[in-house]
């Protein structure tokens, strides 16, 4: 089974070059089947070789010799293991979920721009199935290019508004800073290596004799950080996750929560050996984790379109994530991973099945009382509420628990910060959630006229992601519940193995973690109760101001970076346009065409016509070059 | 008498055949001028290899091959003339004048 696993990014591509070369040939539905039916097939080849790796077949498939100079060879290979698969059954399932809603979602757009948006969602897919599988850094920063690519094209998909346009231009170059962090570091691991498979890599850092030198592992993975902060969104490089609401909502769904913006994570989950050898750059990924966690968090709670509440709830939880990376608590993230695609998703489709429903409104301000006009809507955005929220049992609980405990184990301050943070987290998604369903509708008596639920392709994938919200979570119960209960953490355990071994195994004091779960719980419920009551009754209309108003206006960061980086920058292109460009190089180009126009004038008045002269050209010719030889001579 | 004599009369005659056609208008005084820088060529060939056999004395194998070369110049400058002459009666037909002033038409 291991020898198909080619097919599993092949098919995508396929649905990409077929959508994409067809679009204006094939009809809407043949292309929703297309787009859709590829993403199954891969589906179901990843459960199958889930269940392969389960059983232990775990393994490399090479392909092809992709580069290769020298003593360096870089093959063409997947990598089929504990961790791979995972990831390819979250991207390809919630992926085959996302493109269904699709098909309803994008029904309105004329058939070749329909077709586009299918082309585009799988090259996607494609993309991230490649930056998962791969068995080396280059194959991976090939996903990592595409992805970033693809998200570039979603995002300005309605390319007429120039707005969206901006903020496609801002993820793709904010994703190409972080980049240039990975070209770094992969160039560095093929100067102090000699490869770039994992493998080899880490066998590398953790050997007994002539390891890499600490010096180098840091360097490495905090340059790996730099990217993965600009691909996963973490301060400083996060200001495109807002923007990139601009892009239709199953794009946001899809690579804005589920799979884009969890690379980053995957890749230093995937490098865990070096982050475990470099405790200065695991501390870093903590801090900045953390940092934005609750940064994001303080931000969300102020925002009112209902994406941008979504959008900077994700660049929240992947601090989150990274904390968990950053304390060692790797299936953690992985695990947090996995639920936050589904009620992230969850709650992606269901804004987007309210924002249909109200004919692309998305303020909350100006909804309200959708409870009654959009049922399935309503309730499985609740169960995606509970979930991020982290209230038991639904999934949230479990990872997030799972990640404030590890962080409790390593500074209490961490765990401290984490549960403020859960705490605001539940806050403003049921602020979210009650200026949406509840209370009285504030919206206009036309609008109200066209509420009604979406159509079944759109609620059943709603209905599908919240089963896995609120199941989610039982792969994964804690010691403290059921002995051996943590089945992740016993599947992933061949990959994090190394990093576990090097850290050192600390027992767990069972008191400690039921108060730990008590505080959060606690502190979870009570702001969600505080939200729902406060919203309901008394929708957060009026102008912020004070603190309020710089919440809501993102603490002016976005204007900050204009400041600083965007205006120095493009003064100092104007300037070197003016000076050098224009005066100096434009005039040397120029010069020379000057140049060869003035000396042909003066050649051609050598052709005279007059014999005389070609004579005595002739003797004086002859007369140069006897002086010439007389002197070669002597 | 010594080689230098020679040597500055085939000079002086190569010089004013060199000035003649340069400076002068009319083709055929041109085509004079160039025989007489032949001619003073075929002046010092025949000067040089006279030299030579006067220094070599009585031995047997000396070359005569300055004035053999001498005959081969007359030769080419016969057949040269011959075609130059049949140029400018084709050049005087066309324009009624020898005059070399008057073909400009290489200008463009």
């Amino acid at each position: 089974m291991n020898q198909l696993v080619f097919l599993v990014p092949l098919l995508p591509l396929m649905g990409f070059l077929i959508n994409g070369l067809l679009r204006k040939q094939l009809s809407k539905s043949m292309i929703g089947i297309i787009g859709s039916g590829v993403i199954l097939a891969s589906f179901i080849i990843s459960l199958k070789l889930f269940l392969d790796v389960r059983n232990g077949h775990t393994g490399v498939v090479s392909l092809f010799d992709f580069i290769s100079f020298g003593s360096v060879h870089i093959p063409f290979a997947f990598q089929v293991d504990q961790l791979s698969s995972i990831f390819l059954l979250i991207i390809t399932g919630v992926g085959f979920l996302i493109h269904v809603y699709s098909t309803a979602y994008m029904k309105e757009e004329p058939g070749e721009h329909f077709g586009r948006y299918f082309a585009y969602l799988n090259l996607f897919v494609f993309s991230m199935l490649l930056l998962v599988l791969g068995a080396n850094y280059v194959i991976m920063f090939i996903g990592w290019e595409g992805v970033g690519l693809c998200s570039y094209l979603l995002i300005g998909f309605w390319f007429r508004n120039n707005d969206y346009n901006n903020a496609a231009n801002k993820a793709f170059i904010m994703n190409r800073i972080g980049d240039l962090g990975f070209l770094i570091a992969v160039f560095w691991l093929l100067a102090k290596v000699g490869s770039v498979d994992y493998n080899i890599v880490f066998a590398k850092a953790t050997a007994l004799k002539h390891p890499l030198a600490t010096f180098d592992i840091t360097a490495i993975t905090l340059l790996l950080f730099v990217a993965a902060t600009g691909k996963s969104a973490q301060i400083p490089l996060y200001t495109w996750l807002p923007d990139a609401m601009a892009g239709p909502t199953p794009v946001s769904a899809l690579i804005h929560a589920a799979t884009m913006v969890t690379a980053g994570i995957y890749m230093i989950a995937r490098s865990n050996v070096l982050y475990t050898l470099a405790p200065v750059s695991q501390s870093v990924v903590a801090i900045v984790g953390l940092a934005t966690a609750v940064f994001a968090a303080t931000i969300a709670l102020k925002q009112n379109d209902i994406k941008k509440v979504l959008a900077y709830s994700t660049v929240s939880q992947l601090g989150y994530m990274f904390l968990a990376l950053g304390v060692g608590a790797y299936t953690g993230a992985v695990f947090h991973v996995m639920t936050h695609a589904f009620f992230k998703a969850l709650l992606f489709l269901g804004a987007g099945s309210v924002i249909h429903a109200m004919q692309h409104e998305q303020d909350i301000r100006n909804m309200g009382g959708l409870k009654r006009f959009l049922p399935v809507t309503h309730i499985t955005f609740l169960l995606g509420c509970i979930a991020i929220a982290g209230i038991p049992p639904f999934s949230g609980f479990f990872s997030k628990d799972e990640i404030l405990s590890a962080a409790y184990e390593s500074n209490k301050l961490y765990w401290i910060i984490g549960v403020i943070t859960a705490a605001m987290t539940a806050f403003y998604m049921f602020r979210l959630y009650a200026m949406t369903f509840l209370g009285k509708f504030r919206g206009t008596s036309e609008q109200e006229h066209h509420l009604h639920e979406s159509p079944s392709a759109m609620t059943i994938p709603l209905m599908v992601l919240a089963l896995l919200a609120v199941i989610g979570g039982f792969v994964g119960i804690p010691e403290v519940f059921v002995k051996d209960g943590h089945s992740l953490e016993r599947f992933l355990q061949p990959v994090f193995q190394k990093s576990y071994e090097l850290r050192g195994e600390h027992p767990f004091d069972r008191s400690t973690e039921y108060m730990l779960m008590g505080v959060s719980v606690l502190v979870a419920l009570v702001a969600a109760f505080a939200a729902t009551g406060m919203f309901s009754r008394k929708p957060d209309l009026k102008e912020a101001d004070g603190v309020g108003k710089v919440l809501a206006n993102k603490w002016y960061i976005d204007e900050l970076y204009d400041k600083v980086i965007v205006q120095p920058l493009n003064a100092f292109g104007k300037f070197l346009d003016a000076f050098i460009e224009k005066s100096g190089i434009d005039w040397l180009v120029n010069g020379v065409g000057k140049g060869v126009q003035y000396g042909s004038r003066q050649l051609r008045l050598l052709q005279s016509g007059q014999v005389g002269s070609y004579v005595l050209l002739m003797i004086v010719g002859m007369i140069v070059l006897f002086a010439i030889q007389f002197f070669l001579r002597k | 008498m010594p080689i230098n004599y020679y040597i500055f009369v085939s000079i002086a005659l190569f010089c004013i055949g060199v000035v003649g056609v340069l400076t002068r208008r009319n083709a055929i005084i041109i085509f004079m001028s160039i025989e007489l820088m032949l001619n003073a060529v075929n002046l010092l060939l025949v000067a040089f290899s006279k030299m030579h056999a006067a220094n070599a004395g009585q031995v047997y194998n000396i070359g005569i091959d300055g004035q053999l070369f001498v005959f081969f110049i007359m030769v080419v400058a016969a057949a040269e003339v011959s075609v130059g002459l049949a140029i400018i009666v084709m050049m005087y037909r066309n324009t009624h004048s020898v005059d070399v002033n008057f073909l400009n038409r290489l200008k463009h």
